[in-house]
């Protein structure tokens, strides 16, 4: 009896759940038919190991939204869905924006490996995406449907080995590296060729150590630093393990110069990091000392307006980019087709963004300057823009 | 490799396991008792921060009563989650103990982050505790001295506490068999409610050390220390105290030493603890200092 | 009677098969995601099963094994021109850059690698016993893991694999899914799943009997483990890139919750309890975003669908340890008057 009723139940359940997913889709269908607005998807980490970043960049995309709310006279609506810092979940989660909401054009992911997996149902199903973050040169690789308005690890390792070299002059320099973030592997790798390149010496590396995300003891490998008194520490990583990276080798007594990527802009690195981060430098897309257009200004008082005071970061930065972006290529295509938007998007060319003027090249690349800032009196401060060759 | 290197490794090395160490003691009562792997150790380790974190922001506590308002707090929710989750299966299957604490692990992480957010915050650190002393050319934190010391202070309470007391009796009897000490007069709810109390206090005390050494603070943060010190209390010898330290302190000690002397197995540094764990295990499972018990049949 | 339910058996898959072919022509791109899902979390369910439910050793290994099939399978079906510009910071060893199969083979390799990665695990670690067991597969799992991580010439690292061509198919997912339940059940079925019986409810008592217990219970670790192996190889053929962040505890854990909730020791809990758990977790995403009752506005809460199923866990561990089956099978009888009275008599 009781089996009997069990199975009833459960099969109830799932007829529920089968008829709720049908009911919304009918929905969706009904309001792209009257088309009153334009849907634009966002597909981001709000919870698992990149949260951080996942919120950080859809604060700039709602901020964004609420500035500019409408294109080509109708609105547009924002669609987002949590990732989960998980791939099959990014997947899932692109194909529901798709099919069920209907979207335009997405938005995300920040996390390179998100952008992979979400990146292929887009293409198969012919909607562009417009990436903010992910640096990872693989991301936009064979896939004409995926952009971007950050620019890529080969161009950010590039910036930091000619920083170290020619502002620093360093001779020597050490990696630290984060084994299971593709970021910092790739990041590494592209310091460590042009560093050598630049040094012309192949010993100028003096030691390549790693850890892994979620490491919090980083002693053993910063000891071994330690001897080798390296000019520069080059230790890209999530802005956690990197403080607390930093602030052990201080407590070590190592007075090297740490160097970074953007990810250490998060207000969090100088929570964490406290006196010992003071005078790391790292590079990064946008700075609020040197705005680069006037929209940059234009982002930054809104952002101080509708986050109490917050100091703004990249991240927020690139999702209110993206979400430009994106509304400029819908105005160009003068439609909501998918198809026709990819065009436009692949036109975009000196578009003023928050993070600087944007041109997206033919691999889908954002083609734009990097900023150079070091951490001082606890706060980020601007060093310098270096333009892309 | 110098003198003064070597010297600087095995401090560093003596500094992570006393912290592992500390956290092992905690995890060995429980193991002790209830046999049971507390998978929520690691995150009660987790609140213990958080707690610690809010007291301080938001009700602006001097960072000592932060502390022991944290060690309180952990307790309480550390026997709750014994009363509410492993005490009904007591008479269940071992299988489905073991999948409650790992229910237990996901529910307390997942709430968390939904209650605090994923993103990391910073752990006060009072400057008492991050004095750095020199000591020619080998650098520590005031706290590598601290750490052992708590650890030591609270071996010894224990152990007085287990072998010296009457309550330490009823939880020797406990441990050895359920049914004969319940015969004998011992309610043993009340003891399981001790050793989680003292467990999650332990814990605490843990979590609060953790976050002065490593000042950052998420809700995954317990997990890692979690299966380490499990591993480390294993290989120490399981339910036995001072086997959990030593225990603590090879496996803090083995990993700094595999990443100081074989550069290139950096990368296979979590790896060795699990191998570590396996190798125990296979060869003696009882662990060093653990006595060998037949098999119950 | 025998004949009748053959009959049965049969109709009920023809119409099922109707049922995927339908599914295949005429669903969107997101349903047939899900719908793929379904039969993949069935294949993994049933292979963690194995093992916790039947054969009653309590294995966390499952992700690891997982990321076995899925890298074996990925690294034998990319072309060669994708390997080359993938491996852009150090090239794939030969001779795995130039070798391209089709996916059927593939996926049987990935299968066999796996069971064999698994009987060699199993050697070792299925002397130990229940707790000790299950920390000791799972960090096999994460030593695994960390093989992929750091053998940057074989597997890319964290950079991971993109472009693994989309062979999944509703076809190969259920096709599978189906082959997995009838080579499970007669498995379940013969002397063999018996003596894994056995085991579960008394080792001592099953050794007295004669069973060769070490056999039994790699055989059965090894059989999980290729399942397992197939069920990732399907997952990494489905979205079409890899990395190692996947495959960590928290998938063994979305597993180990399909199985508990359907029944450990009930293949066709299992089956239903993967169906809907992977459309509930699609489904509540309602409870995520923001919502608006009358005039009240709710603003979306990220992360709450793990808790509730965190919750659903604890409440039927607790209060409904069997899951939604226990340990009890389909059978054509519930659907007769006298096959209930048989049933009862027959089930517990």
């Amino acid at each position: 009896m009781f089996k009997r009723f069990s199975l009833i139940a459960m099969a109830v359940v799932l007829m529920a759940a089968l008829a709720l997913a049908g009911c919304g889709q009918k929905e969706a269908q009904k309001t792209t038919e009257e088309s009153d607005v334009i849907k634009i998807g966002v597909y981001e980490p709000m919870t698992g190991a990149s949260a951080a970043g996942g919120q950080m960049t859809v604060e700039g995309i709602e901020l964004a939204n609420e500035m500019y709310p409408e294109v080509l006279g109708k609105k547009i609506q924002l669609v987002i869905v949590d990732n989960k810092t998980d791939k099959t979940e990014a997947a899932n989660a692109v194909a529901r924006l798709i099919e069920k909401d209907k979207v335009s054009v997405i938005i995300g992911s920040y996390g390179s490996s998100l952008s992979m997996s979400g990146g292929q149902v887009a293409k198969d199903a012919g909607v562009p995406v417009v990436g903010c973050s992910p640096t990872n040169p693989l991301v936009t690789l064979d896939n004409d449907y995926y952009f971007r308005v950050c620019f890529i690890d080969p161009f950010q390792g590039k910036v930091m080995a000619k920083y170290a070299y020619e502002t620093l002059k360093a001779k020597t320099a050490a990696i630290i590296m984060d084994i299971s973030n593709d970021y910092s592997v790739g990041l590494s790798n592209f310091f460590k060729k042009a560093f050598i390149e630049y040094t012309g010496d192949e010993k100028s590396i003096v030691a390549e150590m790693n850890y892994k995300t979620g490491d919090q003891d980083f002693t053993a490998q910063l000891t071994t630093i330690k001897e080798l008194k390296p000019d520069v520490v080059f230790a890209p990583g999530n802005y956690g393990e990197s403080a607390l990276l930093i602030k052990q080798a201080r407590e070590l007594g190592i007075d090297s110069k740490f160097l970074g990527g953007d990810t250490w802009e998060a207000p969090e690195f100088i929570e964490i990091g406290g006196d010992a981060v003071e005078g790391v430098a790292f590079s990064t897309h946008y700075t609020e000392e040197a705005p680069v257009t006037e929209v940059s200004e234009e982002f930054l008082n809104a952002y101080k307006n509708k986050y109490g005071g917050k100091e703004a970061n990249a991240f927020a930065a690139l999702g209110f980019d993206a979400y430009l972006v994106a509304r400029d290529a819908i105005e160009r295509a003068g439609s909501a087709d998918p198809k026709a938007i990819r065009d436009a998007l692949s036109q975009t060319k000196d578009f003023k963004g928050a993070t600087g003027i944007i041109t997206l090249d033919e691999n889908g690349d954002a083609n734009k300057s990097a900023v150079i800032k070091k951490v001082e009196g606890g706060k980020f401060v601007f060093v310098s823009v270096v333009e892309p060759e | 490799m110098t003198f003064q290197l070597f010297l600087q490794h095995l401090v560093n090395g003596i500094s992570l396991g006393s912290l592992y160490a500390l956290i092992a003691i905690g995890y060995t009562m429980v193991y002790g008792i209830l046999r049971l792997i507390n998978f929520a150790h690691g995150d009660i380790i987790m609140l213990a921060t958080y707690i610690v974190f809010f007291g301080i922001l938001i009700f602006s506590l001097p960072w000592w009563l932060a502390f022991i308002i944290s060690i309180i707090l952990t307790t309480i929710i550390g026997v709750t989650v014994e009363r509410a989750a492993y005490r009904p299966l007591r008479n269940a299957p071992r299988i489905s103990i073991l999948i409650s604490a790992i229910g237990v692990s996901f529910l307390i992480e997942n709430l968390s982050l939904v209650i605090f957010g994923g993103r990391a915050k910073s752990f006060y650190q009072p400057h008492i505790f991050t004095k750095i002393i020199n000591f020619g050319g080998v650098s520590l934190m005031s706290l590598t001295f601290i750490i052992p010391v708590t650890a030591g202070i609270l071996l010894y309470c224990l152990t007085y506490l287990v072998n010296h007391t009457k309550t330490g009796m009823a939880m020797r009897a406990t441990a050895r068999d359920f049914e004969t000490a319940r015969l004998m007069g011992i309610d043993i709810n009340a003891i399981i409610s001790l050793t989680f109390a003292i467990g999650s206090a332990l814990a605490a005390v843990g979590g609060i050390m953790w976050g002065l050494r490593y000042p950052q603070i998420h809700p995954f943060i317990g997990i890692m220390p979690g299966l380490k010190c499990f591993i480390a209390a294993v290989v120490g010898g399981i339910g036995n105290i001072p086997g959990a330290m030593l225990g603590g302190f090879i496996l803090g000690l083995g990993e700094i030493m595999l990443v100081a002397l074989l550069p290139t197995l950096t990368g296979y540094r979590d790896a060795f603890a699990f191998i570590l764990l396996i190798i125990i295990l296979l060869v003696r499972p009882t662990g060093i200092l653990g006595e060998k018990i037949a098999e119950k049949v | 009677m025998a004949d009748r339910k053959k009959f049965y058996t049969g109709i009920s898959l023809l119409l099922f098969i109707l049922f995927i072919y339908w599914a295949d022509s005429s669903w969107d791109g997101y349903k047939l995601r899900i719908f793929n899902l379904c039969g993949i979390y069935i294949i993994l369910a049933l292979s963690l099963n194995l093992v916790n439910g039947f054969t009653g050793l309590f294995s966390l290994g499952t992700a690891g094994f997982m990321a076995v099939g899925a890298y074996t399978s990925a690294l034998l079906t990319m072309s060669p021109q994708m390997k080359e510009m993938t491996f852009f910071l150090k090239p794939l060893i030969w001779p795995l850059n130039q070798i391209q199969i089709p996916f059927f083979p593939a996926l049987i390799i990935a299968g066999i690698l796996s069971g064999l990665v698994g009987f060699l695990i199993g050697f070792p670690v299925l002397r130990l016993r229940g707790d000790y067991l299950a920390i000791a597969t799972l960090g096999f799992g994460e030593i695994l893991r960390v093989i992929i991580i750091n053998a940057q010439g074989l597997t890319n690292g964290a950079l991971g694999l993109k472009g693994i061509p989309k062979y999944t198919t509703v076809w190969w997912s259920w096709g599978l899914a189906l082959l997995t339940i009838f080579l499970m059940v007669n498995i379940v079925k013969s002397s063999y799943g018996r003596a894994l019986k056995a085991i579960r409810e008394d080792e001592i008592a099953a050794q007295a009997m004669g069973i060769n217990l070490f056999y039994h219970k790699i055989t059965a670790f090894t059989l999980s483990a290729f399942f397992a192996g197939i069920g990732g190889a399907l997952l990494g053929n489905l979205i079409t890139t890899v990395d190692p962040t996947m495959f960590v505890f928290q998938l063994t854990f979305q597993i180990l919750l399909i199985v508990v909730l359907g029944g450990m020791g009930s293949i066709t809990g299992s089956v239903i309890a993967a169906v809907v758990v992977t459309i509930l977790m699609e489904a509540l995403r309602a409870v995520e975003s923001p919502m608006t009752i009358g005039s009240l506005y709710i603003p979306g809460i990220p992360g709450m669908r793990m808790v509730i199923f965190s919750v659903l866990l604890m409440v039927v561990i607790l209060f409904y340890r069997q899951g939604f089956m226990g340990q009890r099978e389909f059978a054509w009888e519930w659907f007769s008057r006298k096959g209930r009275r048989h049933e009862q008599s027959a089930g517990s």
